[in-house]
């Protein structure tokens, strides 16, 4: 079974571009949906025919929760004889969103979100090997071609495919970059690309009270410029 | 081994904008420019590494990409594009269409039939460079041969841009501020971007019956206004030779110069339509039927001579627009006013100058 995972900021349209891409590719292929609180993709790809799981992370950290869940979900795949399983997590802090080591990382960004945005998305987008830039069919030219350069300058070693997720223009070019890069999920373990932000502080455990007497653990504290460099404790 | 990694980035630094430019983005902490980037990654302690979310060995690779990349993005000179040529596939029913037909440079092919025949398909056939592997399994080809593969997926390489009657502005900037970063965004030299953003402004203006100052915000724009501002961009600023239009009618704008503009600037284009003005004013029309190009006119003279005509039409019934929009009656005897013979607007003086805008 090939694995490839798909991330991006919620709304994107990254379940818009997974269902273009079940159109066009021939292989039978699964889905598991990582969220936060509730999901209603599960209604969207049961109508499409297309097999899923979903898996809320609640009250952990949306992305620790997927690499903690990764295996089962690959289990799952293969137990239902999928060829292809693709995970779709919607990078909730962007920061880690947890790319995995020749399994193919596909970050989904939309133009709507401002020309800013794919530098202000960090891990998720930098360390992704395609860049799917969506929704390209409601600003001008020059807005797109700004926000490739930006793209670019965020990624420069990704490969960038436009595709609009409702008629699916531009989805070969995506569904071919794929098939390049997809190769079988072998038996050795997977590795992250990059260990994700350590998370625990005081306030992992429950702590509710607020002030620098009660935060301990791994804290960072902010710099201002009118004093000196904040520190980590 | 790599120069980038291992050169002084005060060397780099004074050779590459992009060095500076990396520096800032970044967010790491301002380097010692004695020492290379291989030097500066070594020194970084793991919080460091953790605060950008990449390891020594990813972020070496970043600052090579990155600089690479745009410095070529930087160099790229337009590649010349003389002919695009369709080498046909097979309708929706499966039947082979019209086999091969070649589209030059300065052409503007304009693509007609009915709602679901295929004309959004064949426009995204030529976005695509299709090569077989779309279902129509057409093929194009560029200057005559298979495109480079990295004009495919490349997003800098794409010779093709796009114009639909559903695009809008969503910057917040004035015109100016807005074209000043497409033009960096195309890395030109900073000592021309200014005259170019000036010279997009003008074209702009005149195609639209309401002409907008530099400081106007896009988003602000009319539609009319807006659709101009784009023409004239992509005629000027994009660097994609190739340019498809998929239906901009009614849009107040002078569809017949805007195409001109276009051609003018070696542009080859492909404009989907069922307006007769913009068909009528195609070097070549292909036809589209359930799914495959049926055939391909070349308009003949006695269509080329009707142009005029339904051209003066269409700018008596825009400064028909500008009166509306000025807050004035159309009460003047409009038969006259559209008879043929009255190629000019004299009569309606009291109405237009003689530039034919509103007074
Ligand atoms: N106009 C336009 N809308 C899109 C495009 N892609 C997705 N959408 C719409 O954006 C919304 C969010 O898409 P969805 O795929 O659910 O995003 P997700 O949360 O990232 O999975 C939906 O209403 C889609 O129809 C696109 O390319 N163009
Ligand atoms: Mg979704």
């Amino acid at each position: 079974m090939k694995f490839i995972t798909f991330s991006g900021p919620p709304s994107c349209g990254k379940t818009s571009v997974i269902l273009r891409l079940g159109e066009v590719l021939k292989e039978s292929f699964g889905v598991v949906k990582f969220d936060c609180f509730t999901s209603f993709d599960s209604r969207i790809y049961d109508k499409a025919g297309i097999p899923n799981q979903t898996g809320i992370s609640g009250t952990l950290c949306p992305d620790h929760f997927f690499v903690s869940n990764i295996d089962a979900c690959l289990k799952w795949g293969e137990r239902n004889r999928l060829l292809l399983l693709i995970s779709e997590s919607a990078g909730l802090c962007n920061r880690c969103s947890p790319h995995i080591q020749n399994i193919p990382a596909v970050c989904v960004i939309d133009v709507l979100s401002g020309v800013g945005a794919p530098q202000k998305i960090g891990p998720m987008l930098k360390l992704a090997d395609i860049v799917v830039i969506t929704k390209g069919d409601l600003v001008s030219q020059a807005e797109r071609e700004v926000f490739a350069l930006h793209t670019i300058r965020a990624n420069p070693r990704a490969e960038i495919y436009a595709v609009n997720g409702l008629t699916g223009q531009g989805i070969f070019a995506l569904a071919a970059a794929l098939k390049r890069r997809c190769v079988p999920v072998g038996a050795e373990p997977l590795r992250l690309r990059f260990s994700m932000p350590a998370a625990i502080c005081s306030y992992c455990f429950g702590e509710t009270q607020v002030g620098s007497r009660y935060s301990t653990g791994t804290i960072k504290q902010m710099r201002f410029t009118d004093q000196d460099q904040g520190e980590r404790l | 081994m790599n120069d980038l990694l291992h050169t002084p980035l005060g060397r780099l630094w004074d050779k590459s904008p992009f060095v500076a430019d990396f520096f800032a983005e970044t967010e790491l902490a301002a380097p010692d420019k004695a020492l290379t980037f291989a030097e500066y990654v070594q020194r970084m302690d793991q919080f460091q590494f953790a605060d950008c979310g990449m390891s020594a060995e990813q972020l070496m690779e970043y600052f090579t990409a990155y600089i690479q990349r745009l410095e070529a993005i930087g160099r790229k000179e337009n590649k010349e594009i003389k002919s695009l040529t369709i080498l046909g596939g097979r309708g929706k029913s499966g039947c082979p269409e019209l086999s091969e037909f070649t589209v030059r440079s300065g052409e503007i092919a304009c693509v007609v039939g009915p709602t679901g025949s295929g004309k959004s398909r064949l426009l995204e056939d030529i976005e695509y460079l299709a090569q077989g592997d779309t279902p129509t399994g057409r093929r194009i080809l560029l200057n005559g041969s298979e495109p480079e593969p990295h004009m495919r997926w490349a997003a800098e390489d794409k010779p093709v841009a796009q114009l639909s009657q559903n695009m809008n502005f969503i910057m917040d900037l004035s015109v100016r501020d807005f074209l000043m970063q497409h033009a960096e965004s195309r890395l030109l030299p900073e000592n021309t971007r200014q005259s170019l953003v000036q010279n997009v402004i003008a074209c702009a203006n005149t195609l639209t019956g309401e002409p907008f100052s530099d400081g106007a915000l896009i988003t602000t724009l009319s539609g009319g206004q807006s659709r101009a501002l784009m023409i004239a961009d992509t005629a000027i600023l994009s660097a994609s030779p190739i340019v498809l239009i998929d239906e901009i009618e009614n849009a107040g704008v002078d569809r017949v110069l805007a195409l001109n503009m276009l051609v003018k600037k070696d542009k080859l284009v492909f404009a989907a339509t069922h307006d007769p003005l913009i068909a009528m004013a195609g070097t070549k029309r292909i036809v589209l039927n359930n799914g495959g190009i049926q055939r391909v006119i070349s308009p003949e003279k006695a269509e080329r001579d009707n142009i005029s005509c339904l051209s003066s039409i269409d700018q008596k019934l825009m400064r028909l627009r500008a009166l509306v929009r000025a807050g004035r009656q159309i009460d003047f005897n409009l038969e006259e006013y559209f008879s043929p013979q009255k190629t000019d607007i004299e009569n309606f003086s009291i109405y237009f100058n003689e530039k034919g805008e509103e007074k």
